[in-house]
């Protein structure tokens, strides 16, 4: 059985130019123990579409889906309480900007220890031991004494660090990543994506990447979809799309990566694909 | 080949004042850095972030002094902390920045963003100006009907197409890029480096541009230096470095950039299944 399925997810805004369509009609599925990796520019809808299955989008947006479930469990119909209770824990999610989404008002100790008393109701003791734990699992040096920092008094890299370590409090089965390495230096990006491989093999957790970095995806994923203002274009095993693209978009997408440059000049996806709503509806 | 810009021992301190409990001291940004760059080519900056290439970027463009070292544009010694500058020797370096979203002022038009700094720095008459940025308009690929909006109804690579037209209004020989495509999508991406690129060689500029993106770099650069705590560890020419890098940093740096081929990827896959 899938851990979590997503068939048909229809996301609308409403807006003064009438509704605006985020998502439309998207459906995937993830496995247990597979990274699926979700690739598309700004506006496409890869970021939307996991908020919603997380239930984290604001009340203005309107959300339906044939099916919304995890673990054989509908997520749309389920009432709020039940929900809060799988989200932080069986599915957690770690935010794009590490240093924005930590709570600059409480230490960094305080907002694991939150997790693990919400989620686990361990005491205090408990908690701490296990805080303890998860800083040394996501690698931060002297972790009884950075439980005592606050998020301004580490750099970026370490607050994504604390960021994983919230997010796999709970050793969750599913872990969506959003963009989890794009503010970063490309040395702390390899560190950070060796970090989640590692712990996603130990764990046999699911894992989703959310991304634009077409390199980020052939390092990490084991299924790519792809997504492009809000529909699905392609859906392939990482091997596949990168060596036999099948959508034209796709295709248009790696010429455009510098490495793959002939010439003095980098194809554009604007050159190479056109535009056309037959092309998507096709899939 | 003329040279246009030589920087010789480069160095710039921040002190960073004490305080009751504090103690004073110094933080070496930049730790006595040279090069020289060509006219017509590009010098890639490459680091990561407090490595002081940014700071560098900073002298370079004439905002900040530096500590010590002697900074020479077309072979005359340019010193800001003397206070001497001519807006002749402004006019022949600009800078464009990383962010387009903060770079553009949200309360003025594009024609005032672009045409300021004419005003500043000339006595153009208003219709020059005005003729000056519509042209520059159409040269970074916007439209003259764009002279009258505000940046807010721009996307992101639009922005920073703006930026560089106002970075070429004044018709410099020299033009610093801070990371100009690290905020943007990749198909944007790759339209702003093709616009660079055409923009060279159509008007001779020199680029200094800073990035940690090394596959912008290995696209884009002539020669490339790579810093690291504010020191140049590797300097030499673009196919040199990658092919050869020499400083165990560099090499880090190379293993660290994420590889999107298919036999990278193949390699992967088998290492998983072993494991």
């Amino acid at each position: 059985m899938a851990l979590l399925e997503i068939e048909n997810l229809v996301v609308e805004f409403e807006t003064a130019s009438g509704p605006f369509r985020a998502v439309n009609g998207v459906s995937m599925k993830v496995h247990e123990g597979e990274v699926l990796a979700i690739v598309g520019e700004s506006g496409s809808g890869k970021s939307v579409s996991m908020l919603a299955a997380m239930g984290l989008l604001p009340w203005t947006a309107k959300v339906t889906a044939d099916k919304l479930t995890f673990n054989g469990r509908d997520l749309l119909s389920m009432p709020a309480s039940e929900r809060r209770k799988i989200i932080g824990k069986d599915i957690a999610m770690i935010f794009q900007e590490p240093v924005a989404s930590l709570n600059p008002c409480f230490t960094v100790g305080f907002q694991i220890e939150e997790v693990l008393r919400v989620h686990l109701g361990l005491d205090k003791a408990a908690r701490r031991k296990r805080a303890i734990e998860l800083f040394e699992a996501v690698g931060i040096p002297d972790p009884a004494d950075r439980l005592g920092s606050y998020p301004h008094q580490m750099s970026g890299g370490q607050c994504q660090r604390v960021m994983i370590a919230i997010a796999i409090a709970c050793n969750p089965k599913l872990l969506i990543a959003d963009e989890p390495t794009t503010a970063l230096d490309v040395t702390i990006q390899k560190q950070i994506l060796d970090l989640l491989m590692k712990l996603q093999a130990d764990h046999g957790m699911g894992l989703i990447m959310i991304t634009h970095n077409m390199g980020v995806v052939a390092e990490t994923a084991d299924r790519v979809v792809v997504q492009y203002k809000g529909r699905k274009m392609e859906e392939a095993d990482v091997l596949t799309l990168f060596e036999n693209p099948k959508s034209n978009y796709t295709r248009a997408l790696l010429a455009a990566l510098p490495d793959n440059a002939t010439g003095d000049r980098l194809p554009t996806i604007s050159e190479l694909f056109v535009d056309d709503q037959v092309e998507g509806a096709a899939r | 080949m003329s040279v246009i810009l030589e920087a010789r021992n480069i160095v710039r301190d921040y002190h960073v004042p004490g305080s009751l409990l504090k103690k004073a001291k110094t933080v070496h940004a930049v730790k006595g850095v040279s090069f020289t760059v060509e006219k017509g080519k590009t010098l890639a900056i490459v680091g990561e972030s407090g490595c002081g290439k940014s700071t560098l970027g900073r002298i370079l463009t004439l905002i900040d002094p530096a500590t010590s070292g002697d900074l020479l544009i077309e072979g005359k010694k340019i010193d800001i902390a003397k206070g001497d500058m001519t807006p002749e020797m402004r006019r022949k370096v600009q800078i464009v920045f990383q962010n387009p979203y903060g770079s553009l002022n949200p309360r003025q038009k594009i024609g005032d963003i672009l045409t300021e700094p004419l005003v500043i720095n000339t006595d153009t008459p208003a219709d020059e100006r005005r003729d000056r940025a519509m042209t520059l308009l159409k040269k970074v690929g916007l439209e003259e009907k764009h002279y009258n909006r505000y940046p807010h109804m721009f996307s992101g690579g639009q922005r920073q197409r703006i930026a560089i037209a106002r970075a070429l209004m004044l018709n410099p020989k020299l033009l610093v890029l801070d990371e100009p495509v690290s905020a943007l999508d990749l198909s944007v991406q790759a339209q702003v480096l093709n616009l660079l690129a055409d923009l060279q060689d159509e008007l001779q500029l020199t680029y200094v541009f800073i990035s940690h993106d090394l596959s912008v770099v290995r696209y884009i650069a002539d020669e490339v230096m790579v810093m690291y705590f504010g020191e140049a560890v590797e300097y030499g020419s673009r196919d040199e470095v990658f092919a050869d890098p020499k400083h165990s940093y560099t090499k880090t740096l190379f293993a660290a950039t994420p590889r999107a081929d298919v036999e990278s990827i193949r390699a992967r896959l088998a290492r998983k299944k072993a494991a």
